[in-house]
């Protein structure tokens, strides 16, 4: 079969099923958008991950007068009790650094980040007690930290942000989650719908195939115009797919919420070229086995 | 060239075989005639030559092969040494004469080269020379089978099928395609047409083969054909 007459033959065969060969682009297009979608968001949980957990930080509250904590029965932290601690903290091969955060400090922190809620003005020096900040080689290790200086004399409390981020990445894998399963849904019907279209369009040429299969065309060449057919419409929905996502992430995320949240920890551009081809693969990869099942359970010799 | 040796042939829900313990031998170059009222099994015969159907029990061979094992992917290139004509035609509508011709030939992977050389001197072998543009629709059924004729020999087949070739046609008409189909046997081709029509069989003066129920009822030189009245 010359590749002229395949192109005529693929071209007459997509006007003539053109509603079912947009609707496989268009379920084509939303499968593959949210699988996008899915891998982006974990993606991202990825970047937040590398970023904040540079920043993961421990914090080792000590013991205020008015502290109610069990341990801080005492009254407030010494100096003393404070030496020892950060001589044990630096003494740990876990710790990458120790900050010290006095009152004032932690009043001044809370009042810059604060600053356009009306909390900041309910809060007075005092209020948030002095901290050690805790910078740890590997922010997972935070059990050591807890399990070494809980209870220790002038520590009130111990907080980790690694759990509150956790919480927080739970949240980005439910969405993922839901995304693929979504999507695989998606794919489900496309997957259907790509099979309803081949049978149709071989209903159509049922005349055509018929010559063919009367004068020996081999099984390949009558098949061959149905499989090229269903991976242009895939393509062409993953195309869609690829634009939709690449817009969401350009204009949405980037310009968006990059003016909100810091711009570090977000995806971009690249992220989406990166889950491009693995969208692209799938659907061949799809249209292709979708196609071939379904001639060879349709189309007998 | 063809040989039914026992062939039985029961379609899954038919009450009786289609063909029963049918034997008999076309050679090359012959023109037989099979006769018979409708459901005796003249298409099923013609569908066991071109492994559109496959015999229950009993061996088909065609050129030398035993069509009962022979491999499904075999069975394209098996077919494409034969050449089939029906009663409905069967041309594509939105094609014109030459490109219902050179389809055959496409679909099988021949140059264009080669398609440009053969399909005009086909299409003036059945007399429709000047033809080409045409559509199917503006041709009158004598054409229209012309046309499918032309496209059934087109590739130079060893065999021509035919079933119930003038079953849509007029008398004189009917007897223009049959002097068609003669003059491609003279070219060496083995033609086997199956046919009511007793005034064409008669006029020809061929073999016949007659089918009643699946079975041979008789196989003549030189024949003619008396249908039963009904």
């Amino acid at each position: 079969m010359s590749p002229r007459f395949l192109l005529q033959e693929i071209w007459t065969g997509i006007r003539r099923n053109l509603s079912m060969t947009v609707s496989v682009v268009l379920v084509t297009m939303v499968s593959m958008y949210l699988l996008g979608l899915g891998l982006l968001a974990q993606t991202q949980a990825d970047t937040m991950k590398g970023y904040w957990y540079d920043r993961v930080q421990v914090s080792i509250y000590l013991c205020t007068d008015t502290s109610l904590r069990p341990n801080c029965t005492s009254g407030a932290v010494t100096e003393e009790q404070k030496e020892t601690l950060l001589a044990q903290l630096n003494a740990l091969p876990e710790v990458q650094q120790v900050f010290y955060e006095s009152e004032e400090e932690a009043y001044d922190r809370f009042q810059e980040q604060f600053r356009n809620s009306p909390l900041a003005g309910n809060i007075e020096i005092g209020d948030i007690p002095q901290s050690f900040r805790v910078q740890l080689e590997d922010p997972s290790k935070f059990g050591v930290v807890v399990s070494q200086f809980e209870g220790a004399p002038g520590v009130a409390d111990i907080q980790d942000q690694e759990r509150v981020l956790n919480r927080f990445f739970t949240v980005i894998n439910y969405i993922t989650l839901f995304s693929v399963l979504l999507a695989a849904l998606m794919v489900l019907a496309a997957v259907l719908l790509m099979a309803t279209t081949i049978r149709q369009a071989a209903f159509a040429r049922r005349r055509e195939i018929g010559i063919m299969r009367l004068v020996g065309a081999s099984n390949f060449t009558i098949r061959l115009p149905f499989v090229i057919e269903t991976v242009i419409a895939a393509v062409l929905g993953a195309l869609l797919a690829f634009g939709l996502l690449f817009a969401t992430v350009h204009y949405i995320f980037n310009r968006f919420l990059n003016r909100v949240v810091l711009d570090q920890a977000l995806i971009g551009d690249s992220d989406v070229l990166a889950v491009a081809p693995l969208m692209f693969a799938g659907v061949v990869v799809l249209a292709v086995l979708t196609s071939t099942v379904t001639l060879w359970r349709y189309l007998r010799v | 060239m063809i040989r039914f040796e026992n062939v039985t042939k029961v379609y899954p829900r038919g009450t009786r075989p289609a063909l029963d313990k049918v034997s008999l031998e076309i050679e090359r170059g012959e023109f037989a005639f099979i006769v018979g009222p409708s459901g005796s099994g003249k298409s099923t015969m013609l569908r066991l030559v071109l492994r559109e159907e496959s015999a229950n029990s009993g061996t088909v061979l065609v050129a030398g092969q035993d069509l009962g094992r022979l491999p499904m992917r075999k069975i394209p290139r098996m077919r494409r040494q034969m050449g089939a004509v029906f009663q409905d035609f069967r041309l594509l509508p939105g094609k014109t004469v030459y490109q219902n011709v050179a389809y055959a030939l496409q679909v099988i992977g021949k140059s264009s080269l080669q398609i440009r050389r053969t399909v005009p001197e086909t299409l003036e072998m059945v007399g429709l020379g000047g033809m080409d543009k045409r559509l199917p629709h503006q041709l009158s059924g004598g054409e229209q089978q012309r046309v499918a004729i032309a496209r059934a020999v087109v590739n130079k087949p060893m065999i021509l099928l035919a079933d119930e070739p003038t079953g849509n046609l007029d008398p004189a008409i009917s007897l223009d395609i049959v002097r068609l189909l003669e003059r491609i046997n003279r070219t060496g081709t083995t033609i086997i047409m199956a046919t009511h029509d007793d005034s064409i069989v008669n006029d020809l003066r061929r073999r016949v083969i007659e089918l009643n129920e699946g079975r041979v009822v008789r196989d003549d030189e030189h024949g003619t054909y008396v249908p039963q009245s009904m």
